[in-house]
């Protein structure tokens, strides 16, 4: 249930948003999920795309500063108090979150985060029901 | 091995006597050829006579890059130029190039401290050594060339630039010997590691490096990552190029050539002599040379002589590892900041990459120093608080060897631009 998420360093610089993802389309490189986060110097780029490895050849061969990190996929009901719920079963574990994302649609909201402990956290989640979106719908 | 034993293993008196011969004769000569230093002894009451030894050499009067400048291309030259064999040049990022040239003598003596140095470093006959500093107008390159091929090495003349080739090279010749910049040195490492060579199967196992000033740290990143022994070798093309001087096998200060190129340290403000062991500015006074023999240059290098024999048992003097040049100190806010205070700093971190770049700025009457630094991709990571916690680290190290305050600035692997011959650290940006 752990998904490979990439995270691109960036200065930032007019156009290196462009750059890096001319070089994901001419690779065929299709984004599912992404998050920017900046700084008054750089931002990083967070995403999940469909074929990582491909993805971090084609940057690292281009002279991005790429690296993997394990993230999971949550999916709570677009109802107030579900994502309170499914945090109170991180936090009751001691697991806690660096960064999330995502938005809801479609009476469903899937979440993209970085926790302290991807594997206990899988555990723990799979435990309560809550429900993780598997790593083989995004690599396709 | 040591290439000219009666030369460098020659007794302090020995020593004096030979250098006191050599400069009464240099004296007389460039009295009597070059009007440019006629003039200068004239001024001072001077004349050939009153040089009685190598003791009389505080007399003489100092030159200095700016007088090679003035007297641009060939005025300070002492021969004839029928004589005259080969010139080079100095890059001249300031003003004119400074011009220097060699009569055929001065060609072999060019070859044959070169020899010393290379052996010194521990090359001989039996080395494949790839030159990979610039062939051309910088005396990098040929020095390097005709001192490798006076030893008897193979002699792989393949210049500076072209690390695809160089790679292919170092693998296909099975090169035992890199000589180029400390820079490129590094810049080599890195793109071995990206094209998947791994420089412990290589036979390469030495490397000669000079030309621009470079850190102990810097030394042992260079002999980790290429998984070799790195050798210091000093010169500047004004004295002779490369071959001034170099360390020995115990890479204890460099043994300079001192036979033929004389150092003294002064102070560069008073410009008065030190005392012994204590560090100031480096000059040096050619007493062999024929087509450009220079007093008492400048040579804006800091430095400290050191008399004690060494373990290799030559007796020449060693000069201590140049880190600054007077030149390239940058003077911000009051306080002298020397761009290897900084690698110094980086290489000890693991997290940075041994590239960066100094920018300096005056923002309303205040100097900025932004430290442009490249992370190691090992390092980086994806959340803003590790690399916010990252960058006060550096900017703290930073400081507290600069004693000023700086902005750490992180940048994309590789966006500093790699260097090929001699690392431009600094973009002083301030209009004074």
């Amino acid at each position: 249930m752990i998904i490979k998420q990439l995270s691109v360093f960036l200065e930032n610089e007019l156009g290196r948003l462009t750059e890096l993802t001319r070089i994901l389309h001419e690779n065929n490189i299709n984004i599912s999920a992404l998050s920017i986060a900046e700084t008054e110097e750089y931002g990083i780029m967070r995403m999940i795309v469909n074929d990582p490895e491909k993805a971090i050849d084609a940057l690292k061969k281009e002279d991005f500063s790429v690296h993997t990190t394990d993230v999971i996929c949550i999916v709570t009901p677009d109802v107030p108090g579900s994502l309170n719920k499914a945090l109170t079963y991180l936090s009751d574990a001691g697991i806690s979150v660096a960064y999330m994302y995502g938005y809801s649609s479609g009476g469903k909201a899937p979440l993209i985060m970085k926790v302290s402990d991807p594997d206990k956290a899988v555990a723990i989640l799979t435990e309560k029901n809550v429900s993780l979106v598997p790593p083989e719908d995004f690599y396709k | 091995m040591i290439w000219n034993e009666p030369q460098e293993c020659m007794s302090r008196d020995e020593m004096h006597k030979c250098q006191s011969d050599r400069l009464k004769d240099m004296v007389s000569r460039v009295y009597h050829n070059v009007p440019f230093y006629r003039k200068k002894m004239q001024a001072l009451g001077l004349e050939p006579g009153d040089i009685a030894s190598i003791d009389d050499l505080v007399k003489l009067p100092f030159t200095t890059k700016q007088d090679l400048r003035d007297n641009y291309p060939f005025g300070l030259f002492a021969v004839p130029k029928s004589e005259i064999v080969r010139v080079h040049a100095s890059s001249g990022t300031t003003g004119k190039p400074t011009v220097v040239g060699y009569t055929r003598k001065d060609v072999d003596l060019f070859s044959e401290v070169v020899a010393r140095c290379i052996t010194a470093a521990g090359a001989t006959n039996h080395d494949i050594i790839q030159v990979a500093y610039g062939y051309g107008l910088f005396t990098g390159g040929l020095g390097l060339h005709y001192g490798a091929e006076k030893i008897g090495a193979t002699v792989v003349p393949i210049s500076g630039g072209n690390t695809a080739k160089q790679l292919q090279l170092l693998q296909d010749f099975g090169s035992t010997v890199l000589a180029c910049t400390p820079s490129y040195a590094l810049y080599l490492a890195e793109a071995m590691v990206e094209a998947g060579i791994d420089p412990k199967s290589l036979p390469l196992r030495l490397g000669i490096f000079g030309a621009e000033p470079w850190t102990e740290e810097m030394r042992k990143a260079i002999e980790s990552s290429l998984d070799i022994k790195a050798i210091d070798i000093f010169g500047l093309s004004e004295i002779i190029g490369p071959g001034v001087s170099c360390e020995c096998e115990y890479q204890n200060g460099l043994h300079i050539n001192e036979d033929h190129f004389v150092p003294e340290i002064i102070d560069p403000s008073s410009l008065q002599p030190i005392t012994r062991g204590n560090t100031g500015e480096l000059v040096f006074t050619t007493v062999t040379k024929e087509a450009l023999p220079l007093l008492r240059y400048r040579t804006r290098d800091l430095t400290s002589l050191d008399y004690e024999p060494c373990q290799c048992g030559r007796t020449t003097v060693r000069m201590h590892k140049c880190t600054g040049r007077s030149d390239d100190m940058l003077i911000i806010r009051g306080v002298n900041v020397f761009p290897s205070q900084v690698e110094s700093v980086l290489l000890e971190l693991r997290e940075t990459m041994p590239h960066y770049l100094l920018i300096v700025d005056r923002v309303g009457a205040l100097d900025t120093l932004e430290v442009q630094v490249e992370v190691d991709d090992q390092y980086f990571s994806d959340e803003i608080v590790k690399l916010d916690a990252l960058t006060k680290k550096i900017k703290h190290a930073v400081e507290s060897v600069l004693g000023i305050s700086v902005k750490i600035k992180l940048v994309e692997h590789k966006t500093i631009q790699r260097s090929e011959g001699k690392a431009q650290r600094i973009i002083d940006k301030r209009k004074l």
